[in-house]
């Protein structure tokens, strides 16, 4: 009991000290909060976007920062749960943070709720809202470079071309294979409209977070036969996926996954199993000979400075963390260009900065991307910039690219997006921004 | 026809991979009247020892050979499970004798909590492979009774086989030997075995650490089926319709208690999930056993609960 | 001799019958109540509203309700996760489908369809008992998880099954600002730790105990199990259902049914056992405990790593924190099984015979 009296008090000490503290001065840097996921079961695939999404402001820093204004990060474990996210957001809020990039479609929901009232942008590369493409309802979400309905769209085009055209798809069976969360459920409404146009069976599989356990959603999809499989999952549920198909005997060939459940965390424990098995890509796949992994390895990584392992340098989830940062950061510079260069954008001129960034072709080859991305230009009803996906394949060691450039059929994509923000501006009694708001 | 076989071999082979966690549950609370909820802890924890020490041995000693390194990695993260056990029943069990079952509910679940956070502290949070040599792609059996042949899952029956071979040693270890006596004297009646001699915490020792090879054995099989990862925990929640159904404290209980939920978890999914829109197993495993609690309310093969007013 | 009761009469039967007979306990709690209604606004920072005093109100709710249940009737469920799920869906179609819903009976509202919720999750209870029955009640955690995914009516068929809730307001009032979300949720918490309170003094709440300690011996002497059982469950549903709303609309704006998993049962279970089972403020303590410490840890521990100079990445901070949260819980099990609540009854005896040591 007497070391108990001691404990006690020391204890309060230390928590009253530690609630004392206050919020860091504001100094000359661009505040980036990373909310990220090294725990929990999405861990694998969270770590690795969260390293190369770290390093790419490393190497942004090397270079001096955004027109010599350095960037200040901070991180910030969620564990991919909604609850916590907020909580991250909340307590990183008062550093002035450019962005906010919550890697959890979950969490994304909770924040675009958030976000317009704390003047803050939530950049979704590649999840999100689908409908948050239409930025003239949603002002302050960005999802650049691609939205689940684009990869559905593009996966569909995939399967189309490979059956020989759309009409062929008559009557053809179909299967979704979905994480059952707001995640998951993103593209139905793009595969339902789908279905009713060209004529072939969707059949959806819940499979319960986080996937563990799919025998019985497989043994469905043996008894059915879908002529294609959809995987839409994340984390632990891809492997589990993949490891259960090959248990039934489901050809991977006939596989297709989102650009989240094609990565190597998913496939590298099935290996030669996984043989075969195709996801869409968000404009970049596996690409361990680009400049951009070039400049990290030679920049951050051979300075000791890397956040993961070398080897993980290059690989898609790395890639896309990569990817998103420089988004991010180039919203920062347009910004700047327009704000001031030299200094410290605060969260609405970030958010201009995303209205209005124009990566050209060469200026992403000057970043490194050549032969990874194609040009993003977003504006004012356009938050999305792009919609440029490919295809690739597991060969059993490496992801290989076995298609050309797709891009989503505006004519499908537009009015879904449109009806569906409508809905929600209704709901939340919005007026749609016109032209006069855009120029803000 | 084949088809409602298939799921019905499934689901009897998902059952006893349960049940295999299951045990775990049964033998603890059997023993020393804790309910063990770290045990899908423990099942993680030795799973990641495992697949570690298998992945280090090479690097550390040079050994290669596949069926080496994994009895040399089995063998160490039993020794590891040994001395969770140990320290357990040390700083934990002996300061909360003879407290309430709510209590040691508790203190169990911050075990769970403590190993969770502690194994992936030391072994890392990654996804990692046990490779035990399991054969992964289907059998096709009875190709002449049933066009295209019945599917079997080759993986999942040498699992059911291992599962069935530890419940035989168990319970040779019990009825056979001097120390599995002792154990079933103890769970039997604390104070009486005390009485005549029986060294109890010695015991609870002996029952964790057979609980801890338990887990490691489950962990090995789940391990390789879904590749170790901290998901692996959730398994436990997924057992624990098994253990009430087949009563607390019933080794049989838990076999057959396996079986049942198994084949009424993927039939249910199977069969009715369609009309409902999928995702049902889970709850109706709990649901299912719940149908049979109220039926019997100690499980199929628990002891009556008798109050002494 | 801080708390002596000496010379504290009462002359009438409402004076001895009053929750605080004692006249130091009368002062302590209404300072407690100005500071937290009056001082706590001026002084505190929007983090600590949003993060700390927010949440706190409204798991102390919630570990109330879980108290009635667990503490007080001792029926141990693991379905509390799933009671605050229908509270909040339950709030959430009534405020959002019919026109003009005021705020406050939305969420009474959603309490009683957890209430029908609990007390047909509860039935099970009248046959199954003890461990039994803390895994039975986990169907109802998870039937209630599946449900809300699958329905597409309690979540308005939106495609994603995620909603939300804006533009809040009570009796006219905007419920924008943390000052005043946080005012509405305290105010909600007096008065329903009132109600919980009274209840547990009453003839109802003896029956509760009654039935805890051996609920045998208490049929034998006319209790009904069946009554007193299923309004323990239906009173703590209520509760728990409110909080549950209250944590939707106010604490989140924005969910998915993943908000109330399993680990919030769990959560709600460890608030109740480590504040003190049995106690009204045991809920108190026991959510101020669980919901501080991981902010704590989240802040101390890279602290303390940053005076040793050591950079740790996010995920040895995590676990770290999940080993210390576990084995705080087994220390303090270990060193006081009644929680808490104890603690401070052992503080106030220790007061009462100051500076005797007993």
């Amino acid at each position: 009991m007497k070391t108990f009296k001691l404990v006690l008090p020391a204890l309060l000490a230390a928590f009253a000290l530690s609630a004392a503290t206050t919020v860091l001065a504001q100094s000359k840097e661009q505040f980036v909060p990373v909310l990220s996921y090294r725990t929990g079961p999405y861990a694998p695939n969270g770590t690795q976007w969260a390293n190369g999404f770290v390093d790419y402001l490393k190497l942004v820093n090397t270079k001096g920062g955004i027109n010599n204004v350095k960037i200040s990060f901070e991180e910030c474990e969620t564990g991919y749960d909604t609850a916590r996210s907020v909580e991250c957001y909340e307590r990183l809020k008062s550093k002035n943070p450019s962005f906010v990039q919550p890697l959890s479609t979950g969490a994304t929901f909770a924040i675009t709720e958030k976000a317009p009232v704390d003047k803050i942008p939530v950049v979704t590369v590649g999840y999100g809202r689908s409908e948050s493409a239409d930025g003239a309802v949603f002002k302050w979400n960005f999802p650049i470079a691609g939205t689940y309905w684009v990869a559905a769209d593009t996966i569909l085009q995939a399967i189309a071309k490979k059956e020989g055209g759309w009409d062929k798809l008559k009557g053809k069976k179909i299967g979704l294979v979905y994480h059952d969360s707001p995640f998951g459920k993103e593209p139905i409404p793009l595969l339902q409209e789908r279905s009713r146009n060209h004529g072939f069976e969707l059949q959806l599989l819940p499979v319960t977070a986080p996937g563990v356990e799919q025998k019985a959603t497989w043994l469905q999809v043996r008894q059915a036969r879908p002529d294609y499989v959809v995987l839409w999952g994340w984390g632990v549920m891809n492997s589990t996926a993949i490891k259960e198909a090959q248990a039934t005997g489901y050809p991977r060939e006939k596989m297709y996954g989102v650009w989240w459940a094609g990565a190597e965390p998913d496939v590298k424990d099935v290996a030669d199993g996984a043989k075969g098995y195709n996801a869409v890509t968000i404009q970049h796949g596996a690409e361990p000979n680009s400049d951009i992994v070039k400049n990290l390895l030679a920049q951050v990584h051979s300075k000791g400075q890397g956040t993961g392992p070398k080897e993980e340098v290059g690989q898609v989830l790395y890639l896309r963390g990569v990817m998103s940062a420089m988004i991010g950061i180039e919203g920062i510079r347009a910004a700047q260009e327009r704000f001031g260069k030299g200094k410290v954008m605060t969260g609405e001129q970030v958010r201009w900065g995303l209205e209005n960034l124009n990566l050209t072709q060469a200026k992403l080859d000057a970043l490194g991307f050549k032969g990874v991305m194609r040009p993003i230009s977003t504006s004012c009803m356009d938050h999305m910039g792009a919609a440029w996906t490919r295809i690739h394949t597991w060969n059993g060691k490496a992801w290989e690219f076995t298609s050309d450039w797709m891009q989503a059929d505006e004519q499908i994509l537009k009015p879904l997006v449109k009806t569906t923000a409508d809905k929600y501006a209704t709901e939340k009694k919005l007026v749609r921004r016109t032209g006069q708001d855009c120029q803000s | 026809m084949a088809f409602f076989l298939e799921t019905l071999l499934g689901g009897l082979m998902a059952g006893m991979l349960y049940s295999l966690v299951a045990l775990g549950f049964v033998l603890i609370y059997k023993a020393s009247g804790v309910f063990n909820f770290a045990q899908g802890a423990m099942v993680l924890f030795a799973a990641l020892a495992m697949a570690r020490f298998a992945e280090w041995l090479p690097q550390l000693t040079g050994l290669t050979q596949p069926v080496l390194v994994n009895l040399i990695a089995f063998v160490l993260a039993g020794g590891v499970m040994f001395m969770v056990a140990w320290l357990i029943e040390r700083l934990v069990l002996r300061r909360l004798v003879n407290q309430e079952g709510t209590t040691l509910l508790m203190a169990t679940l911050g075990i769970a909590y403590f190993l969770e956070g502690l194994g992936q502290t030391i072994f890392g949070n990654d996804i990692y492979k046990i490779d035990i040599g399991m054969p992964k792609d289907p059998v096709m059996a009875f190709d002449t009774i049933f066009p295209g042949g019945l599917l079997i899952n080759q993986e999942d029956l040498i699992a059911a086989l291992i599962a069935a071979l530890l419940v035989a040693l168990l319970s040779v270890f019990f009825q056979k030997t001097a120390t599995g006596r002792a154990l079933r004297a103890v769970a039997d009646d604390h104070q009486a075995a005390q009485s005549i001699g029986i060294p109890l915490n010695r015991i609870w020792v002996i029952v964790w650490c057979v609980a801890g090879v338990v887990a490691l054995v489950a962990g090995m099989i789940w391990g390789s089926k879904l590749g170790v990862q901290f998901s692996l925990a959730t398994v436990a929640l997924r057992a624990l319709p098994v253990v009430i159904l087949g009563g607390l404290t019933s080794v049989p209980g838990a076999i057959i208690g396996g079986l049942i939920i198994g084949v009424g978890e993927k039939l249910s999914e199977v069969f009715l999930g369609p009309y409902v829109g999928g995702g049902i197993e889970i709850w109706f495993a709990y649901v299912l056993a719940l149908l049979f609690l109220l039926v019997r309310p100690q499980g199929l093969f628990g002891e009556k609960i008798i109050d002494r007013v | 001799m801080f708390y002596r009761e000496n010379g504290q009469f009462k002359t009438s039967y409402p004076e001895d019958q009053q929750i605080f007979p004692i006249a130091q306990d009368r002062v302590f709690v209404v300072l407690l109540l100005l500071v937290a209604f009056a001082a706590v606004p001026f002084f505190a920072s929007d983090y600590m509203f949003r993060a700390i005093l927010i949440p706190f109100v409204i798991m102390a709710m919630a570990a109330l309700g879980v108290n009635i249940l667990v503490g007080y009737c001792g029926q141990i469920s693991l379905g509390s996760g799933a009671f605050m799920a229908v509270g909040a869906y339950g709030a959430y179609n009534f405020f959002a489908r019919v026109p003009d819903m005021p705020l406050l009976p939305a969420l009474l509202l959603g309490g009683l369809c957890a209430t029908a919720f609990g007390v047909l999750f509860g039935l099970p209870s009248l046959r199954v008992r003890g461990l039994y029955l803390a895994v039975a009640t986990l169907a109802a955690q998870f039937f209630a998880d599946w449900m809300f995914l699958r329905v597409k009516w309690f979540t308005l068929d939106t495609p994603s099954g995620s909603v939300s809730v804006s533009n809040l307001q009570v009796f006219g009032l905007p419920l924008d600002s943390d000052v005043s979300k946080y005012l509405f949720c305290l105010t909600l918490l007096v008065l329903i730790a009132l109600l919980a309170k009274n209840l547990v003094r009453g003839a109802i709440g003896r029956e509760w105990m009654a039935i805890r300690d051996m609920d045998v011996a208490a049929a034998v002497i006319g209790i009904r199990p069946m009554y007193a059982k299923l309004s323990a469950f239906a009173v703590s549903s209520f509760i728990i259902g409110v909080a549950g709303a209250l944590w939707a609309f106010i604490y989140l704006g924005s969910w998915e049914p993943g908000a109330f998993s399993v680990d919030q049962s769990f959560r709600l279970l460890f608030m109740v056992i480590i504040g003190g089972l049995g106690s009204i403020m045991g809920g108190f303590l026991g959510a101020a405990f669980i919901v501080v410490l991981p902010i704590f840890l989240n802040q101390f521990l890279p602290m303390l790593a940053g005076l040793a100079g050591i950079e740790i990445s996010t995920a040895v901070v995590s676990h770290t924190e999940l080993m210390i949260f576990g084995a705080l819980i087994v220390w303090f099990l270990i060193v006081e099984p009644h929680g808490l609540a104890k603690l401070w009854s052992i503080g106030k005896q220790k007061m009462r015979v100051w500076p005797f040591p007993y």
